[in-house]
């Protein structure tokens, strides 16, 4: 067998492991590789039906009257919906799910959804919603964060107030909320700065571009409860938010997660969720909606895109002083967008003793943006950090040592309020500037090099685990979190590491909400290091538990028992001792098996201290073109503690390519009256085997001070650097700072011309 | 409804028959008639690549072919190519290459990939990433992908 090679991990936790940090094969691999795997579209059931989704063909318009009765009429059609057979009476939030799933008055983008029909096939599915007659009255769109934000703009809801620190407005406006963070005296900063640099920044709407489309079914049953099944990143919190949209009580609700192509972050919340229950209800058969691809992008949820300024100031020394920044991210057609987690990340990767931070969370007629892998710190760290290059640059300093010299450390304060705990930002700079690519001598004319550094946090939330032990000395291991990128693996190992049994005795299953104590979703870089945690938990208690049994099985104290590397044996008498596989066999003859459980709040949005992610990257600009070829990529993580390195290294390789993607190519190209020009996947251009060279890593472990093996969450830090990254390397290319994203050959050779 | 047309064609070697409507794609026959769903629909307009098959020796997109197309030729899909439980090597590269991680377009990678080792058992980096350009991968950024095809020619020349 050929072997690969792999970069050397910077270890720099001392502990050794028997599992944790090997490669064993994922326990879900053979079902994937043979196309046995059961993905949502997979899914059937005994009657099912088919439903298709009318939506608005304008991006901002009053809905007048729907008439539905032709296509109720239509061969095969059992049910038709519209936001009138939701329950009313609803509180706000609710109402804007319940109004982003079905529109009631107003459709508020292209492609939001009006009615939706259920038939005994999905093409005469899509023949009925030809058949609906929507009365609208069209209104002008609003686009972009400073179209919303301008006197007279279009408004999208009449009753929105602007939200200034708890206090609301008292005139219409599309600025859902503005909010500010401060730490010392930006004035003084600015004051006693030798240079400063500002900049203002636009990037694109772009999406998460998941391969598998939206995919739900449901069985609304005689006995009242609705069955769900479909591809989410959180089955419990798909079953909350189904129960809130129907006015039912989440026990009413069973989600059954299938197989997950995709999410990262955009498979977290519901669309065609609970239309496929309120379509199940009429009919009295399960429906099933597939989403076209068409609908993916204009239906569900892109990542904002955003304005932003940057100003820092630092001394001659390029200590940095003072830092401002000015976020206006789109919202989409309801409140909500990531500005909030972008404004504590935006500085995240520098201490600097006096900054501000404004933010605001600005509606538009783009669909309602949701999260896409480190919400809002890509857009935030593509500003910042190319105004930090600038900075080095102008002092004559090296990129690298500028941010070394302002790097954050366990107690740096941040303008939000937190100080951070142990921290790897250093150990991550440190190790992108030994790196052989960062002295390695560029080849040819028109080629730059770029670095940049970003920060995502570690979510906690909750997580629960429950493990049985077999006869044959394996386990079975339940859990919730759904699988998107191999952590049936990494979950597993951290159980197998406790017992000390091999990767391949444990035998996970991701199962339905009934099944399994509340999990929240797969995001926040949360599921290795919670659900992982829940796992190790659950180990615990097997251990404890199998220790007692031991005890009654030798009729010795418990507390004279150890299990250590899967051998139970007495601390006192070396006759006593039994392997894990021997206990086992013992288990259904001395009073059954032994169920363990974990279950946990590994707490919020900043714990654990999160990850650092460094790219050093070279690019050729063609000078006729403006086409950006990335030539060589390095990608440097701080994983805390990499439980499973292969799907380390995947979760790096896949964020920088995603952000290769955003810094170059992707975009919602939008015409004037809100329609989405390029809604596929020709069009928008998402990267290819033959646009990247291979993505070599670096793993660098500063173990989390909080997690049992120190694990940092790796999901999405990655993603972070890469637009700037690129822009640097561009203008060591070309010499122009760019200041929009994407990148494109357009971009490039307007801002070249303009030199 | 329209009518539908009875089809006659061999699949991973075995005998199928089908009816189908003629605005039916492959896709949807091999899915939804047949119950083969290792295909996977990612877009239905041929530019992700999670339906590839094999059509009378060609790579193509499923979702671009019509079921009544399929009349009379040879159909390879995902489910026929592993040996019974013996996985075939570009499987195994994929799978000890952590070459996945949602599983999604898999399939159609490692269609591709094999109809690849197939004609050049000894590809190029660039071959490599040139031949599976039409099949998106949003998850692994190519990378291990790459390395496991190339794997996968190796352990094809020693078996």
């Amino acid at each position: 067998m050929a072997t690969t090679e792999y970069a050397r991990n910077v270890v720099l936790s001392s502990k050794e492991y028997d599992v944790v940090g090997t490669r064993p094969v994922r326990p879900d691999g053979a079902d994937k590789v043979t196309g046995r795997a059961l993905y949502g579209a997979d899914f059937n059931a005994s009657g099912l039906l088919h439903g298709k989704v009318l939506r608005s063909p304008h991006a901002h318009a009053r809905i007048k009257s729907i008439d539905t009765s032709k296509a109720e009429a239509h061969a095969g059609v059992l049910a038709v919906v519209t936001n009138k057979d939701l329950p009313s009476g609803v509180d706000g939030g609710v109402r804007d799910l319940q109004r982003n799933v079905l529109a009631a008055d107003k459709a508020l983008y292209r492609g939001h959804a009006v009615a939706a029909v259920a038939a005994t096939s999905p093409h005469e599915a899509e023949e009925a919603i030809a058949l609906i007659e929507v009365d609208y009255e069209v209104l002008p769109a609003v686009l972009t964060v400073q179209e919303a934000m301008a006197e007279g703009a279009s408004i999208l809801h009449d009753d929105l107030r602007t939200d200034e620190g708890g206090v609301k407005g008292d005139k219409p406006t599309n600025v859902a909320e503005h909010f500010r963070h401060d730490l010392g005296d930006i004035e003084k900063g600015f004051a006693e700065s030798d240079v400063i640099v500002e900049r203002e920044f636009n990037t694109a709407t772009v999406h998460q571009g998941y391969i598998e489309p939206q995919v739900a079914s449901a069985l609304w049953n005689t006995d009242g409860r609705v069955h769900v099944w479909c591809s989410t990143q959180g089955a419990f919190p798909v079953r909350d938010e189904v129960s809130r949209v129907l006015g039912i009580s989440e026990s009413r609700v069973r989600v059954t997660p299938m197989e997950i192509g995709g999410g990262f972050g955009g498979k977290i919340p519901s669309y065609i969720e609970p239309v496929c229950a309120v379509l199940s209800k009429k009919a009295g058969r399960p429906v099933k909606i597939v989403m076209t691809r068409r609908e993916v992008f204009e239906g569900t949820g892109p990542t904002s895109g955003s304005h932003i300024k940057i100003k820092v100031g630092a001394d001659n020394q390029g200590n940095i002083k003072a830092a401002h920044a000015y976020l206006a991210y789109e919202a989409g057609g309801f409140k909500g967008s990531p500005v909030g987690a972008a404004s504590q990340c935006v500085f995240a990767a520098y201490a600097i003793p006096n900054q501000a931070i404004d933010g605001h969370d600005v509606v538009v007629n783009k669909p309602k943006t949701q999260a896409y892998r480190a919400p809002g710190a890509t857009n935030a760290a593509f500003a910042m950090e190319t105004v930090v290059s600038e900075l080095a640059e102008k002092l004559g300093i090296d990129p690298i040592d500028i941010r070394l010299r302002n790097v954050p450390k366990e107690g740096t304060r941040r303008a939000h309020g937190p100080a951070f705990p142990r921290i790897g930002c250093e150990e991550v700079l440190q190790a992108m500037k030994d790196h052989p690519h960062y002295s390695a001598p560029l080849d040819g004319p028109n080629q730059g090099r770029g670095v940049s550094i970003g920060y995502w946090f570690n979510v906690g939330f909750k997580s629960a685990c429950t493990i049985s032990v077999n006869p044959d000395g394996t386990i079975s291991l339940i859990e919730g979190s759904t699988d998107i990128g191999g952590s049936r693996a990494s979950i597993s190992m951290q159980a197998a590491e406790v017992l000390g049994i091999r990767a391949e005795d444990v035998h996970p299953t991701v199962v339905d909400t009934d099944s399994v104590g509340y999990t929240d979703v797969t995001g926040g870089s949360r599921t290795t290091y919670a659900t992982g945690w829940a796992a190790y938990n659950a180990a615990e208690d097997v251990k404890k538990q199998m220790i007692e049994r031991a005890a009654l099985i030798w009729d010795v104290d418990a507390d004279s028992l150890e299990m250590v590397k899967g051998v139970t044996r007495s601390k006192t008498d070396s006759e006593l001792k039994m392997t894990f596989k021997e206990l086992a066999a013992e288990l259904n003859n001395t009073g059954g098996t032994i169920i363990g459980s974990g279950s946990l709040d590994a707490g919020g949005l900043g714990t654990g201290g999160g990850s650092f992610a460094g790219n050093i990257v070279d690019v050729e600009v063609d000078p006729e073109t403006g086409k950006v070829s990335i030539l060589r990529f390095t990608a440097v993580q701080d994983a805390g503690k990499a439980i499973h390195p292969s799907y380390v290294e995947g979760q790096m390789q896949g964020g920088s390519v995603q952000g290769i993607g955003w810094a170059l190519n992707e975009e919602y190209y939008m015409s004037d009256d809100g329609t989405m020009t390029n809604s596929s996947l020709l069009d928008y251009r998402m990267p290819t085997s033959l646009d990247l060279p291979m993505i070599d890593t670096v793993i660098v472990e500063v173990p989390s001070p909080s997690h049992p093996f120190g694990v940092r969450g790796v999901g999405e830090a990655n993603i972070v650097p890469p637009p700037a990254a690129v822009a640097h390397a561009i203008h060591n290319a070309t010499g122009v700072w760019m200041d929009r994203l994407p990148m494109n050959p357009a971009a490039v050779m307007k801002a070249n011309w303009s030199k | 409804m329209p009518s539908k047309t009875h089809v006659q064609t061999t699949i991973n070697g075995e005998q199928v028959d089908f009816l189908c409507e003629p605005r039916q794609s492959l896709l949807e026959v091999l899915r939804d008639v047949i119950g083969l769903t290792g295909s996977k629909e990612g877009c239905n307009d041929g530019n992700c690549g999670a339906c590839t098959v094999v059509f009378d020796g060609r790579i193509v997109t499923s979702c671009l072919v019509l079921g009544v197309e399929a009349a009379g030729k040879e159909i390879g899909t995902i489910e026929g190519v592993a040996s019974g439980s013996t996985l075939h090597p570009v499987q195994a590269a994929f799978l000890e290459g952590a070459a996945l991680q949602c599983g999604i377009c898999t399939p159609g990678f490692i269609v591709a990939s094999k109809a690849l080792l197939e004609q050049n058992p000894n590809p190029t980096e660039h071959e490599i990433r040139f031949w599976l350009a039409n099949n998106l991968c949003r998850c692994t950024g190519y990378d291990k992908i790459v390395r496991a095809v190339q794997d996968a020619a190796v352990r094809m020349q020693e078996a």
